[in-house]
């Protein structure tokens, strides 16, 4: 029997975005990453044929994060030094790139200052050859300055700077056209003012090709409902003409999964919940899954055996 | 589907002869389409008519009951592509499958595990909802069955793809209404002959999408309407999200019959985390039903969760009932907080007052489902509603002292609170939930 010709034609393509900078480029990656450029939700080949593959970047930050036993023996004694705990995600984990947070440079933690944290960065470039995204502390204040430091730090490596937010959106535009790098716009679980933060950089000269979303994320139980369709409206939107959401998007899912009492528990909080340590991964694995049916283009994860799962999907 | 008053009254006798009590054929049309009066109110339709005219307004995808009493899992009906369209209406249902090689002791051990995985999450029963029995292999089937029916709690699925099998099986249990599983290309017509003789639900699988229409087709030519669409695949996901949404767009948006009946999935692959990931694909891309081969509850989890999230309404805010909660065992030295009656807020900060590892009270103020910044926009929040909160709930008998941490996002409501009532000292706590175990340690530790 004849079936439907259920395919649909999208009216414009999600942008594509390039991390990283060859040394012919300027930089000094040896490979790049190149995410987005879609044309319809993912695996729909009977609408056509998305270009890029999701990404998976490995978690990495300076001081090690408050994080069960499990998952710091599932990485190793790396984690303590974010140099091995960086080259340790590309070799033994095969992540695409790495995503540092300088959580150190808060005022409240280890309050290290601008300069650490771009010899940090400097060190990091030389101890892997994949591009990086960089975080600031999470402290407002101090990462203006952090985040200028690292940018001039890695300046022409083409990285990915997090995050512009609707109060700091002209610093963080000024400072990824200076030092060319790609930039992640930010919004709080909201779907509006992911849009208005395109709207203000866009505003402020910077070039919305250069911007990766992110819609903040969700761990799995804890409004990943709310996040999945944020991000399915905004792909939706993107592939139906609405420019300022035609962006890759991102989800942080380590730094969200690792702080749910499901994910780091064992069975005597959760009673006949299984073992943690193989919750802990299938917890951070398919809320990555699940976020990559709704349109993310790249994921932050950490722990070796999620991110082993994942991948194996995305090829 | 609605139906237009001038597509009813091309299937009218269009005589006027107004024995239904309206003027004209037209009009009465018209009554039908806004639903007031019955296309059977007409005493001279057609056969033909009423079945075109009831096919046509019965829902794109159709209704599947499993199972009888009090074990029984619907699944079907679906209207969206996307959850913010509307909603999805019914949760994808996770089906355990025993396999055929165990013994009757795992066997029953198997049923017994299956009835007792259910949990309670976020305030809601969280479960497996069906068992699925491999009948092909088992020297007895029709009493590996009947043990299934007996001592199951939960709708059963037959699973076998031979036909003799497969109807000693049906007969001996087709009283709970067990699904049978599956029709192939090599057992279709005897498939349909039992699921007719029994009126069970039937799984249909084809190896192309235009053989699956062909052999729905064909099954509903003999009456069955209960059907679902089955499809079993390897390790990639794309395979089954290209399924899945070619038959969805089919029947929602084409309203192409043949394939308006819910999906029945299964993954074959290398191991429980392969499956665990793959199964959380289906359950946000359309499936009705996943069979589950991994039986570790690790595995299961997740997938639970996902599924408890993605079929949550979009429309409806999430609230938890406004009350004093107990995290821990609190006594009378514990910290008070207060929070909004929003789930995700709730939960967020219940989780991380958990995690701080310092007992303490939460009392829940009823914002209407709002978080804290939005029911402060929306005034569904002020210090005066806090006190009442904290007053209703006799918070104040709990504790022997008169600090109540606040959420830091509404700093304001510090002053008011302290003048307008016995909370004398009222601490401003950190803006976001995880922030609490280490503001906790600073503040309440020591």
């Amino acid at each position: 029997m004849k079936i439907p010709d259920v395919g649909t034609t999208c009216k414009m393509n999600i942008s594509t975005v390039t991390i990283g900078a060859l040394k012919e480029e300027g930089g000094t990656r040896g490979r790049k990453v190149t995410i987005g450029g879609e044309c319809t939700l993912p695996h729909l080949t009977f609408d056509g044929d998305n270009p890029h593959k999701p990404v998976i970047a490995g978690y990495v930050s300076d001081i090690v994060p408050d994080w069960p036993d499990f998952l710091q023996k599932a990485i190793g004694k790396e984690i303590h030094s974010p140099d091995e705990w960086a080259q340790k995600c590309v070799e033994d984990f095969k992540v695409d790139l790495i995503s540092i947070k300088l959580l150190g440079g808060s005022s409240e933690r280890a309050n290290r200052s601008p300069e650490d944290c771009a010899k940090l960065i400097e060190t990091l470039l030389k101890a892997v050859e994949v591009p990086l995204i960089i975080w600031g502390s999470g402290d407002m204040e101090k990462d203006r300055l952090i985040l200028q430091e690292c940018s001039q730090a890695a300046r022409g490596e083409n990285c990915l700077l997090g995050s512009a937010t609707e109060s700091n959106y002209m610093t963080m535009a000024a400072i990824c056209k200076a030092d060319k790098h790609k930039l992640i716009s930010e919004a709080p679980v909201d779907i509006n003012i992911g849009k208005q933060v395109n709207i203000l950089l866009e505003d402020a000269g910077f070039n919305l090709d250069d911007v990766v979303m992110f819609q903040t994320t969700a761990a799995l139980g804890y409004g990943f409902d709310y996040v999945y369709t944020i991000m399915e409206r905004a792909r939706i939107a993107g592939l139906q003409g609405d420019k300022l959401m035609a962006r890759p998007q991102l989800c942080d899912i380590g730094e969200e999964v690792w702080r749910t009492k499901e994910a780091t528990m064992g069975e005597d909080i959760l009673p006949r919940w299984g073992d943690v340590k193989k919750r802990g991964p299938m917890w951070e694995a398919v809320c990555a899954q699940g976020y990559l049916q709704a349109g993310a283009d790249l994921l932050i994860m950490a722990h070796p055996e999620a991110i082993r799962t994942v991948r194996k999907f995305i090829a | 589907m609605a139906l237009t008053g001038m597509q009813i009254y091309k299937q009218l006798p269009r005589t006027n002869c107004k024995k239904c009590g309206f003027p004209t054929c037209m009009a009465f049309a018209m009554q039908v389409a806004a639903k007031q009066k019955a296309i059977a109110d007409c005493p001279d339709i057609s056969d033909e008519a009423t079945s075109t005219l009831s096919e046509e307004s019965s829902p794109p995808m159709r209704l599947v009951k499993l199972g009888s009493g009090t074990a029984v899992f619907e699944t079907g009906q679906e209207t969206v592509m996307c959850r913010h369209e509307e909603k999805f209406h019914r949760k994808c249902g996770i089906a355990i499958k025993l396999s055929s090689d165990l013994s009757d002791d795992d066997f029953i051990k198997g049923l017994e595990e299956i009835n007792s995985r259910k949990y309670v999450r976020v305030g809601k029963e969280i479960k497996v909802e069906l068992c699925a029995v491999e009948i092909d292999g088992v020297n007895n089937p029709s009493e590996r069955a009947a043990i299934a029916a007996e001592k199951s709690e939960v709708p059963l699925i037959l699973v076998g793809e031979n036909p003799d099998a497969m109807k000693s099986a049906a007969l001996a249990v087709k009283h709970s209404k067990p699904l049978i599983y599956r029709a192939t290309e090599e057992n279709l017509d005897a498939f349909i002959a039992i699921a007719k003789e029994y009126k069970l639900p039937l799984a249909i699988s084809a190896p192309t999408l235009e053989e699956l229409a062909d052999f729905t087709v064909k099954a509903k030519e003999v009456g069955l309407d209960e059907l679902l669409l089955s499809w079993k695949g390897g390790a990639d996901p794309g395979d089954f999200v290209r399924f899945s949404t070619q038959v969805r767009r089919s029947a929602l948006l084409h309203k192409f019959r043949p394939f308006g009946y819910p999906i029945i999935t299964e993954f074959e692959c290398d191991s429980q985390e392969s499956e665990t990931v793959l199964l959380s694909t289906a359950a946000a891309k359309y499936a009705g039903i996943v069979l589950m081969k991994g039986r570790e509850p690790w595995a299961l989890m997740p997938n639970l969760t996902i599924i408890q999230d993605v079929f949550t309404d979009p429309q409806v805010p999430n609230t938890v009932e406004a009350k004093l909660y107990e995290i821990g065992n609190p006594d009378e030295n514990s910290p008070v907080f207060y929070t909004t009656n929003f789930s995700l807020t709730y939960f967020s900060v219940a989780g991380e007052v958990e995690r701080s590892k310092i007992p303490a009270y939460i009392s829940v103020v009823d914002t209407e489902g709002l978080g804290v910044l939005n029911s402060w926009a929306g005034d569904k929040i002020s210090a005066e509603k806090v006190i009442q909160a904290l007053k209703d709930q006799n918070v104040a008998e709990k504790v022997n002292h008169r600090k109540l941490i606040i959420p830091g996002l509404l700093p304001v409501f510090r002053a008011e609170i302290e003048d307008q009532s016995e909370w004398k000292e009222v601490i401003i706590g950190p803006e976001t939930a995880k922030e609490i175990p280490s503001f906790m340690n600073k503040i309440w530790g020591k």
